[in-house]
């Protein structure tokens, strides 16, 4: 877990593996594939949740983009857990990635 | 340090619970201060892990069913199953209270005859079934309809202008094939998984129609079962949407999610996303809606007449016909319509004209989309 700290003197954070998955139908969004194995790569910034939607929006959205981003964040009524839980309480679009994490988005507007 | 987290605390009145730090882990479950929190409860703020989460949600459940009376000890209980996330969390949760409740479970699905969709929801049925040692029971559109099936019924809309009301006249044959289904297996009452924001949507809806007599029928957990028809209840109405996929998921529960081939109801999104911006502001909008809906009451004057029997089936209807039999007559006679609301004209020449008002029985445009 954690940035890498050698790395630290070049002021960029390390590549991150993480597993982005969707679910609940928001997987039809992303060519009907749930799970995503994936390496962000090393940036200034630290990667957060909002960047995150835009590296997503970049490399991973196949359709209908508005289904699933709305604004600089994800359309209400997906729901996005980190590590397992809520985003809601781990600071939305702010959390700041660790290596190794695993972000699930679930959408609870299909069907019923 | 403590986190303020760590605190339990009632956040009820605060719409704008407090940003957690990103820097900070979850926060401890509220409830046994054991586990880290899993998820943060969109009407109370409560933040709980997933194993108190599910326990709550099974407990708030039973109360809703056992503080209404909807389901009696000795009830034969009809569970219209559409393989989605409701109507799974539904079976799943009942069949978890019903040694505590004292009921049978039946699941009853119904099979729309929508080619390449209902197909692999009917699938997801039969795993759940046989995964949880349920007798399942599938009726289809095209035997109790005479030969009508979805597919049938939209080819036969298109070029009348009504093809975007599909999700209605499926709402309507679907109402009937769930009580025909629930009478064949014996059952003496039906329920259905619509949550809060289904009930919600349909709330705003009718306000937005200013379909009153809707509205007023729209409260409470269901209808005792006027004009001879089963008792309905939603035993998940006071659950919100939120909460029902997350139990799906920390319960690692199947279903299936996808999106039906014809369009949704066009003005069920926009109340749809109009809802989720109130409840972005205030979370609790959705339950609150639900509340105000209950306890609605029409003044006299704005009261739709007692209903009368269907000519054809005996169902409750306002008009000579209810709505399932005027939708298949306008269909066999290559007429399709349907009412909605107001401004219903001649489907039923025949009969004695009653206000145009639709009938308790059958409410299809104001019914949540969802399946079951």
């Amino acid at each position: 877990m954690g940035v890498s700290c050698e790395l630290g003197f070049l002021n960029m954070a390390a590549p991150l593996s993480v597993e982005v998955e969707f679910g609940g139908g928001a997987e039809l969004l992303f060519d009907g594939v749930k799970k995503h194995q994936v390496t962000l790569p090393g940036q200034e910034e630290p990667w957060d949740i909002r960047n995150l939607l835009v590296w997503i929006k970049k490399n991973l959205l196949k359709e209908r983009p508005e289904l699933f981003i709305q604004g600089d964040s994800v359309r209400p009524g997906i729901l996005v857990l980190i590590n397992d839980a809520d985003w809601e309480l781990l600071g939305e679009l702010d959390y700041q990635l660790q290596d190794q994490d695993s972000i699930l988005f679930i959408s609870t507007l299909h069907g019923g | 340090m403590v986190s303020i987290f760590s605190l339990p605390r009632i956040r009820r009145s605060l719409p704008f619970p407090p940003r957690p730090d990103p820097e900070m882990p979850a926060p401890q479950c509220a409830s046994c201060n054991k586990a880290r929190a899993a998820l943060r409860r969109p009407r109370s703020g409560q933040a709980l892990c997933g194993t108190c989460f599910c326990a709550a949600f099974e407990a708030e459940v039973l109360h809703t069913v056992v503080a209404g009376r909807l389901l009696p000890p000795g009830a034969v209980v009809a569970v219209g199953a559409s393989g989605g996330k409701d109507s799974t969390v539904l079976a799943h949760v009942l069949r978890e209270l019903a040694p505590r409740l004292g009921i049978s479970l039946r699941l009853v699905a119904v099979d729309e005859g929508i080619g390449g969709y209902r197909d692999a929801a009917l699938a997801a049925v039969r795993r759940q079934a046989a995964r949880w040692e349920l007798p399942l029971t599938v009726v289809a559109y095209a035997d109790l309809f005479g030969g009508w099936t979805m597919d049938a019924v939209a080819r036969s809309t298109a070029g009348s202008g009504r093809s975007r009301s599909c999700c209605t006249f499926c709402g309507v044959l679907r109402r009937r094939a769930l009580e025909e289904g629930a009478r064949l297996v014996g059952a003496t009452h039906v329920v259905t998984g619509h949550n809060a924001d289904d009930m919600a949507e349909t709330v705003l809806m009718n306000f937005l129609r200013g379909d009153a007599g809707r509205l007023a029928r729209g409260g409470g957990l269901g209808s005792p079962g006027e004009g001879g028809a089963l008792p309905r209840c939603r035993p998940l109405q006071l659950a919100s949407q939120k909460e029902v996929v997350l139990y799906a998921h920390f319960r690692r529960l199947d279903y299936f999610s996808e999106e039906c081939v014809y369009a949704p109801e066009a003005f069920r999104g926009h109340a749809r996303d109009l809802l989720k911006r109130l409840e972005a502001a205030r979370p609790s909008a959705v339950l609150d809606l639900v509340h105000s809906a209950e306890r609605l009451a029409l003044a006299p004057a704005a009261r739709p007449p007692p209903p009368g029997a269907c000519a054809r089936c005996g169902a409750l209807a306002s008009r000579a016909l209810c709505q399932a039999c005027a939708l298949l007559d306008g269909l066999n006679r290559g007429r399709p319509r349907l009412a909605i609301g107001k401004g219903r004209r001649g489907l039923d020449e025949d009969g004695p004209p009653r206000e145009a008002e639709p009938e308790p029985s059958g409410p299809p445009a104001s019914e949540p989309v969802p399946a079951f």
